[in-house]
């Protein structure tokens, strides 16, 4: 049966919402971790494929591969939980490590060393993937892809099997991401550690003269962005089936691209940037060609850089006593 | 008044920036119920010593006490709960948290919602016009309502000892009135206040003891009243 261009359409607007809340839930991170100490974290992206292989390796030593009905359920949750934890504890090794010791270098020092951590990230990636040491000099084998467990099954769940589908894996974004991001924003807004973290991102002396403990705050600043990646590997690893140790760089340059859209900072910018990227990518896939999609992404990048660098939902003009 | 005991003790404390010192051994102290102002012309040290006992700058040498403690070593936020609370220079209140929100911070350290509510209460009494603007941000207020603000944050610490620094500088002459006002009141209350100001006679008025900052040392310190009278004072901060 063919599709119709209506139906088409509808079709590209789903990936790109599904596929734009998990951009979302990584940009989330990084607008974060910006908003508090002004540090673009290079290293966001690979650590949300750390998250990925961190899961695959559960599911094998559990002998979860093969995972069906209830069993698959359970294991989503144990790779859920297990990611979240790993990638929000490495991010919080990656500041008392790396960048507690950089709060009063200039940011540039700060933004240098996020590459290198990234590095160290991508090389851990590559290693963790089981390359066999002779390969590695070959590189072909050891940038493969690895095929990771289909738990969710990509059934329609409209019904049909032609037409417009949206499957279990697309249900299993939305129930994944929008209990996170509302969850977070609660967090942000009426919690003790939110109100902490937003008086420490407005002013870090101010509010160590409140009491406030500013390098924990920092921290937990950390974890929970590191957490939003750690979920957002496993939804992405079950959504594509398929994860890569290059694939922190791709997901980390749409998820930035969806930060500074939205407004670094800002966490509706960072949500907002992340839908919008999603279906922008969806529509180029579809309308222009794919190998233009990554050109794309790029350029608007650039585009918000040079003429609102404030981007979205950004403020006008940064407020810094 | 000198019988009360000492809460606060700077003793010989050197402090600066990179390769420059500007402080050369402060030695002072604030008993109990005392009102205590520096003052000393721009640049003489008056903020750097606040931001040293609030243990924000680092110091060099020298030790301070607060209650009969050696906290020299102390970080920072372990000091607001000891009871030692600044209003800084420039307010540094949180422009994108309310009224309300910036109020809640000051007692970010407490867990008595009893107490909290009590000392909120009385911040919006002591300044209504904070009570009419709790949803405001913090950031939309005029200079005078954020100095308020930045008082009431303070004083929601339920602090021992309010160390205020220029709280009439940048300010409409009609509220600096006010802030001196709050300033006597919490003095009949009993809270225990170190005070810089730029408004010297003024400062001297509300003030038990006072101390003189000249480039980084204390050159003089008597009552406020001798302060006041004294031709040096007279000549050099009052403009006489």
């Amino acid at each position: 049966m063919e599709f119709t261009s209506a139906e088409v359409f509808a079709q590209q607007v789903l990936n790109g919402l599904s596929n734009g809340m998990i951009i979302a839930l990584i940009a989330l991170g990084y607008t974060m971790v910006y908003g508090i100490i002004e540090l673009i974290n290079w290293a966001h992206g690979d650590l949300f494929m750390l998250g990925g292989f961190l899961a695959l390796t559960i599911l094998g030593a559990l002998g979860l591969e093969e995972a069906s009905g209830p069993m698959a359920v359970v294991a989503v949750l144990v790779i859920l939980a297990a990611s979240a934890g790993f990638c929000g504890t490495l991010n919080v090794l990656a500041d008392r490590i790396a960048y507690r010791p950089l709060r009063r270098a200039p940011k540039v020092s700060l933004l240098v060393t996020a590459i290198g951590v990234s590095f160290i990230f991508v090389n851990l990636g590559l290693f963790w993937g089981g390359v066999p040491m002779e390969v590695f000099s070959g590189g072909i084998a050891a940038a493969a892809p690895k095929d990771f467990p289909a738990l969710v099954p990509s059934r329609n769940l409209l019904g049909t099997d032609d037409g417009v589908g949206f499957t279990l894996r697309d249900l299993l974004v939305v129930v994944v991401t929008l209990p996170l991001m509302l969850g977070l924003w609660w967090l942000v807004a009426r919690t003790r550690l939110g109100k902490a973290m937003r008086a420490t991102a407005q002013n870090p002396t101010a509010a160590r003269l409140m009491g406030i403990d500013v390098d924990r705050v920092i921290g937990s600043t950390f974890f929970l962005g590191g957490a939003l990646a750690g979920f957002a590997s496993v939804v992405y690893a079950l959504y594509n089936n398929t994860i890569g140790f290059q694939m922190g760089y791709r997901a980390g340059m749409d998820a930035f691209t969806a930060a500074v859209l939205g407004g670094i900072g800002s966490l509706p910018g960072a949500v907002l940037g992340g839908l919008l990227i999603g279906l922008i990518r969806a529509m180029s896939d579809q309308y222009l060609e794919a190998r233009w999609t990554n050109a794309l992404v790029f350029a608007i990048l650039i585009l918000i850089l040079v003429f609102r660098p404030s981007g979205l939902l950004g403020m006008k003009q940064r407020e810094k006593v | 008044m000198s019988e009360a005991p000492v809460l606060l003790e700077l003793r010989q404390i050197r402090a600066g920036y990179g390769p420059v010192d500007v402080l050369f051994g402060i030695s002072l102290e604030v008993r109990r119920g005392e009102i205590v102002c520096l003052i000393g012309a721009n640049g003489a040290g008056k903020s750097s010593t606040l931001m040293c006992i609030s243990r924000i700058n680092p110091i060099r040498g020298g030790s301070i006490w607060f209650d009969g403690a050696d906290v020299t070593a102390e970080r920072a936020d372990r000091l607001v709960p000891r009871g030692l609370a600044q209003v800084p220079e420039g307010r540094r209140i949180f422009p994108r948290l309310t009224v309300l929100e910036n109020l809640e911070m000051g007692a970010y350290c407490r867990s008595d919602a009893d107490g909290i509510a009590r000392d909120l209460e009385g911040v919006f009494r002591m300044f209504p016009v904070l009570r009419e603007r709790t949803a405001q941000l913090g950031g939309t207020l005029s200079g005078g309502e954020q100095q308020m603000l930045a008082i009431g944050r303070a004083l929601m610490g339920s602090p021992r000892l309010l160390m205020m620094d220029e709280p009439s500088m940048g300010i409409a002459p009609i509220l600096v009135s006010r802030i001196f006002e709050a300033i006597a009141e919490l003095r009949d209350r009993g809270m225990t206040i170190l005070l810089v100001e730029q408004n010297a006679r003024a400062a001297l008025r509300l003030s038990d003891r006072g101390y003189v900052l000249e480039t980084g040392r204390i050159i003089l310190s008597d009552t406020g009243a001798s302060l006041l009278a004294s031709p040096k004072v007279r000549e050099a901060y009052l403009g006489e």
